[in-house]
């Protein structure tokens, strides 16, 4: 196709229609056009919105690609549509097209352009993994993360077992609870595991999405910067009620979620004392407190684990 | 090939593929357990009161998994036990539920669902005594939940005691077992919601997760609200 753009680009030394130029001519303003709306009309209503600064961040890099992307299937449109309209064949016409030759100058502006967009993206991509505030894009970043943001976030233990996700607040006694309730305006730091098989966490509002692995904590960060409602997904096929595996979190002012936190901690006190410790991961399957009473009455597993070690079994 | 040989061949072929799709339908889609109806006769979001019986059995003798761990629901007009987890209640109406444990301990994976919520006052009657919270880590009490996230009821199921001889035909009719009684309001739209036990009673699946935990009929299905 660049090779026949090349041919037909020689303009007015071939005696024929400049097609490169009318091509050109069309796209831009169909280009142009077309990243506008995208820009500023579309753009601002693209997920996942700009609840926190990570979705934001989100949206904004989803805005990028847009732009890029546009232009780019614009020309490829716009080529197609010209080339069934002008280069169709005709009644009568039996001639051979014209010889293609290869054209330095369109390959080296092909190879050129796909070249610096490709390397773009890359960078791009790798700057806003970091971004926003050097504080990670919303993704797991695993037990150890890179990025991390400025001061003592808050602290908000996700626990995914099938099929529901409850919540743990360290900060406040160690509470679990199935509410998650976030406070606007401040950085929080996500630690997310599982209790049996692999779930994610996705809080789409947010621009939060990092896997729950089982005895792995996988640390996210974001911070809200508007109150309202947060639907909260599991994004792994966990199970049979995986499509029945979500919640909905709310994002409230500062005093609001400290209120509820302080309230909530006393409570659940009484569910608290049961709880293991708070940990960044848990081994669920060692329950020590009740191997004991059934070591004693010869049923159950050693070890303090559920079964004997031959049971669980792979099925 | 002759072409009666051809023709033989391809209705065979076509038959075999009637066959296999028969098969899928029947099987998966007409072939799940039955529904029981606690709606019927009930008018729906008046706040009429609806007795829910259910019962939790070690074993499930009358299914092709007869070692498999189970519920199992009551007839409401026969009175007879039903091997199925679903069930239809009428929107906006009290439910009376009524569950006997007859299996023996598992502590919980997660301890928080030791805690009862969503039911009427927040209690369970164990045996005719509430109950808030039962920590399963403590001790042999637990057998399995009846939770149904979609409107936040979590029932710790209390066990026989450790050394009990469980039931061993199903569904029980006698032995050592617990009476859990509660209420809670059914939503006031119709809508599906399933439930589920949250202890990893699958014995013989990793981490007990498999089998009984993952198939309707045995350790979690669905209550359908009706108007």
């Amino acid at each position: 196709m660049a090779a026949s753009v090349a041919e037909d680009a020689q303009g007015p030394g071939s005696g024929g229609p400049n097609h490169g130029l009318r091509i050109f001519l069309i796209w831009l303003p169909i280009a142009v056009a077309a990243d506008l709306l995208l820009y500023f009309v579309y753009g601002p209503h693209m997920p996942p919105g700009k609840m926190s600064n990570t979705a934001a961040s989100q949206q904004f890099d989803i805005k990028v690609m847009s732009v890029l992307a546009a232009p780019v299937m614009a020309f490829v449109l716009v080529f197609m549509a010209y080339s069934v309209i002008v280069w169709r064949h005709r009644e009568g016409d039996e001639e051979d097209g014209p010889p293609i030759f290869g054209h330095a100058r369109i390959q080296a502006t092909w190879i050129t352009v796909t070249a610096v967009i490709v390397l773009f993206l890359a960078g791009f991509g790798t700057y806003e993994l970091a971004w926003p505030g050097f504080a990670g894009a919303g993704a797991g970043e695993g037990p150890a993360p890179i990025w991390k943001p400025d001061g003592t976030p808050l602290q908000v233990q996700v626990i995914a077992q099938q099929w529901r996700f409850t919540y743990r607040y360290p900060q406040f006694g160690g509470f679990e609870t199935t509410a998650l309730m976030l406070p606007v305006g401040e950085p929080i730091q996500f630690n997310v595991t599982s209790l049996d098989v692999i779930h994610s966490f996705w809080a789409y509002q947010l621009g939060v999405k990092a896997d729950a692995n089982p005895g792995v904590n996988n640390v996210a960060y974001t911070t809200a910067q508007q109150t309202g409602t947060v639907t909260v997904r599991c994004a792994e096929l966990c199970g049979l009620w995986h499509g029945a595996m979500f919640n909905f979190g709310k994002v409230v002012s500062v005093a609001a979620f400290k209120a509820w936190a302080d309230k909530t901690e006393v409570q659940l006190a009484s569910v608290t004392k049961i709880l293991p410790p708070y940990a960044t991961t848990y081994d669920p399957t060692v329950v020590p407190q009740i191997n004991k009473a059934m070591a004693k009455a010869g049923i159950g597993g050693a070890n303090g684990y559920y079964y004997p070690p031959n049971d669980p079994v792979q099925p | 090939m002759s072409l009666p040989a051809r023709v033989v061949t391809l209705l065979l072929a076509f038959l075999a593929v009637v066959a296999v799709a028969l098969f899928v339908v029947i099987h998966y889609f007409l072939g799940g357990p039955p529904t029981v109806d606690y709606a019927s006769g009930v008018t729906a979001d008046t706040g009429a009161t609806v007795h829910v019986v259910m019962q939790e059995d070690p074993q499930n003798t009358v299914s092709t998994h007869p070692d498999w761990v189970s519920y199992f629901i009551q007839n409401p007009r026969t009175h007879a036990w039903i091997h199925t987890t679903l069930f239809k209640v009428p929107a906006g109406s009290k439910i009376d539920m009524t569950i006997y444990g007859y299996d023996g301990c598992t502590p919980l994976r997660n301890p928080y669902f030791g805690r009862v919520t969503g039911t009427i006052g927040g209690v369970e009657y164990v045996n005719g005594k509430p109950v808030k919270v039962i920590n399963s880590w403590s001790g042999c009490n637990v057998a399995h939940t009846f939770s149904i996230p979609g409107i936040n009821l979590n029932i710790p199921m209390a066990s026989p005691s450790l050394t009990a001889n469980l039931c061993g035909t199903s569904p029980c009719t006698s032995g050592p077992h617990e009476t859990v009684t509660f209420s809670f309001m059914s939503p006031k739209g119709p809508g599906e919601y399933f439930w589920q036990c949250r202890v990893p009673c699958g014995g013989g699946f990793l981490d007990g997760f498999g089998g009984p935990m993952q198939t309707i009929g045995f350790m979690t299905g669905n209550m359908e609200v009706v108007s």
